[in-house]
């Protein structure tokens, strides 16, 4: 179980659907209904073609370590966490996100390295995603 | 219509200071103008266009209210710390519409005895970005830095040769806040921040500011001294890409050839460059994007002094840079474009001065290599480049 704090994030109407959803450990990805982009992060509209129809539909949960860094100074809420993993990780559907990678040593973190998608519970209405190494 | 010869800086000032708890930002905003004005020969009644960034209030508006000023043209272009030389840029392109004829670029900042810059409301992105510990620059160049090492075989000790190169010229500098010389052996066995970058990977934490003047060609003629004239300019802002961001180029890919093109010059014209240098990651890309080596080659070019004036393969950032001197309001763009100049002058310290510097490159870099950032490169010559 990761020690991580979990901040709540800021729940606005283009990421509303989003954030339920991730109370029920379900991480959703937006598809154009026009050019079948897959957008990242949500929104209202298309990014590539500017139509405003997109559809959901829910992630694996797998990726792969895009990069990554050993934070050894947290700040704010993250003040006493440190050493601790921030990473870029690249979903099998594609988008690269922003998250920890956690349950793990961070020295073994690497670059290539297999991840899946857990959530950990804000007590606000949604959960954060995070990454543990995929065995 | 290019700018092209179509504007030169005319005048420049660095507030000596790096520690300033007894001024406030609007303080040390009147020092540095009146500073560049005076290296002009200008005065402030002299000035019809004013240029500043976004951290100066309400902007443009509190800062013309402050100097009494009543410019015809004014310009809030924030992007960061390459925000200075995107307003060189547009206050050269100002000049050449007929829309002013003296143009202040002025940059203050406190980050180190007090911060008195901007908070800016969150955007779209900010609930998926700001939730995972990310809190400062350092964390998202690391994300830049550890890529370029995987895909490249980049090395820290490549990385800390950068810091050594600024810190060699920094040692010729009275006002530089790190005014001593370090060793590769030094930087990577300083503490790590945030793997893989150590403290001395990243640039210092100083107050004090900057600014520009920029003056038509008729004004500069009749000031009739050492100018440098802008040649050319390209600004290119670099993105997450709708989750496709790839950590290993910077913004300098697009800038850069906009620049070399308007100037109608290629790298091996340059005979100095101020390459911005909020981390040695940044430096390191910024070379590449830019031209003077191949992609992924980076390391190898800033290794055995490539980077050491004046003799080096690319004389770099020979005030100490971000790195060593100055990284004022933590943003570095002016001190780019003014230890150019000062190249271009023949003003540099003699220790690092190029012989017969003709053309210089001056780049910066706003925001963050790991998420979104401004690229803004200029280049300037003397007056029959």
């Amino acid at each position: 179980m990761s020690t991580l704090p979990t901040p709540a994030p800021t729940v606005t109407t283009s990421n509303a659907t989003f954030w339920a959803a991730t109370a029920e450990g379900k991480f959703l990805l937006q598809r154009c209904s026009s050019c079948s982009t897959i957008v990242w992060f949500p929104r209202a509209h298309c990014p590539t073609c500017w139509t405003e129809t997109l559809s959901t539909f829910e992630a694996s949960g797998s990726g792969t370590v895009y990069s990554f860094t050993i934070v050894r100074k947290g700040r704010n809420v993250y003040s006493e966490s440190a050493p601790f993993v921030i990473a870029y990780v690249e979903l099998a559907e594609g988008p690269r996100i922003m998250t920890n990678i956690v349950d793990c040593d961070p020295e073994s973190v690497h670059i290539g390295m297999k991840v899946r998608m857990v959530f950990h519970d804000t007590g606000q209405g949604n959960a954060l995603y995070r990454f543990v190494p995929h065995s | 219509m290019t700018i092209r010869g179509a504007a030169y800086i005319a005048g420049i000032y660095e507030h000596p200071g790096r520690d300033l708890p007894e001024k406030t930002v609007w303080d040390i905003h009147t020092e540095v103008a009146l500073g560049a004005l005076a290296d002009a020969g200008l005065s402030m009644t002299d000035v019809d266009a004013l240029f500043c960034d976004g951290t100066a209030g309400f902007g443009v508006m509190t800062l013309i209210d402050h100097f009494g000023l009543n410019p015809t043209y004014v310009d809030n272009t924030e992007t960061g710390g390459s925000s200075y030389l995107a307003h060189v840029g547009h206050a050269a392109a100002a000049i050449a519409a007929g829309k002013c004829t003296v143009a202040l670029v002025t940059l203050a900042g406190k980050p180190r005895s007090g911060w008195q810059g901007p908070s800016f409301a969150p955007g779209p992105e900010s609930s998926f970005e700001q939730l995972w510990g990310m809190a400062g620059a350092p964390h998202s160049y690391a994300l830049a830095a550890q890529r370029h090492m995987y895909e490249f075989g980049t090395t820290a000790e490549q990385l800390a040769e950068i810091k050594v190169a600024a810190s060699i010229h920094a040692q010729h500098n009275p006002h530089a806040f790190l005014p001593y010389a370090v060793t590769v052996e030094d930087v990577v066995n300083s503490p790590m921040v945030s793997d893989p970058l150590h403290r001395l990977d990243c640039c210092v934490v100083t107050d004090g500011g900057g600014a520009l003047v920029v003056v038509s060609p008729e004004v500069a003629k009749k000031l009739g001294k050492t100018n440098a004239k802008i040649l050319g300019h390209g600004e290119a802002l670099k993105h997450t890409s709708n989750g496709t961001i790839d950590l290993t180029y910077t913004g300098a890919v697009f800038s850069g050839p906009r620049a070399f093109a308007e100037a109608g010059v290629s790298t091996k014209d340059i005979d100095y460059a101020s390459i911005y240098d909020s981390f040695t990651i940044t430096v390191l890309q910024t070379i590449e994007d830019l031209g003077f080596c191949e992609k992924g080659k980076g390391g190898h070019f800033v290794s055995d002094g490539g980077l050491i004036a004046p003799f080096g393969t690319l004389p770099f950032n020979t005030d100490g840079g971000g790195l060593c001197n100055n990284h004022p309001s933590n943003r570095g763009g002016i001190t780019k474009v003014i230890e150019a100049v000062r190249q271009l002058r023949g003003e540099a310290h003699p220790a690092v001065q190029v012989p017969n510097c003709q053309i210089a490159l001056a780049h910066g870099t706003g925001g963050s290599l790991g998420t979104r950032h401004g690229s803004v490169t200029l280049i300037l010559g003397q007056e029959d480049a």
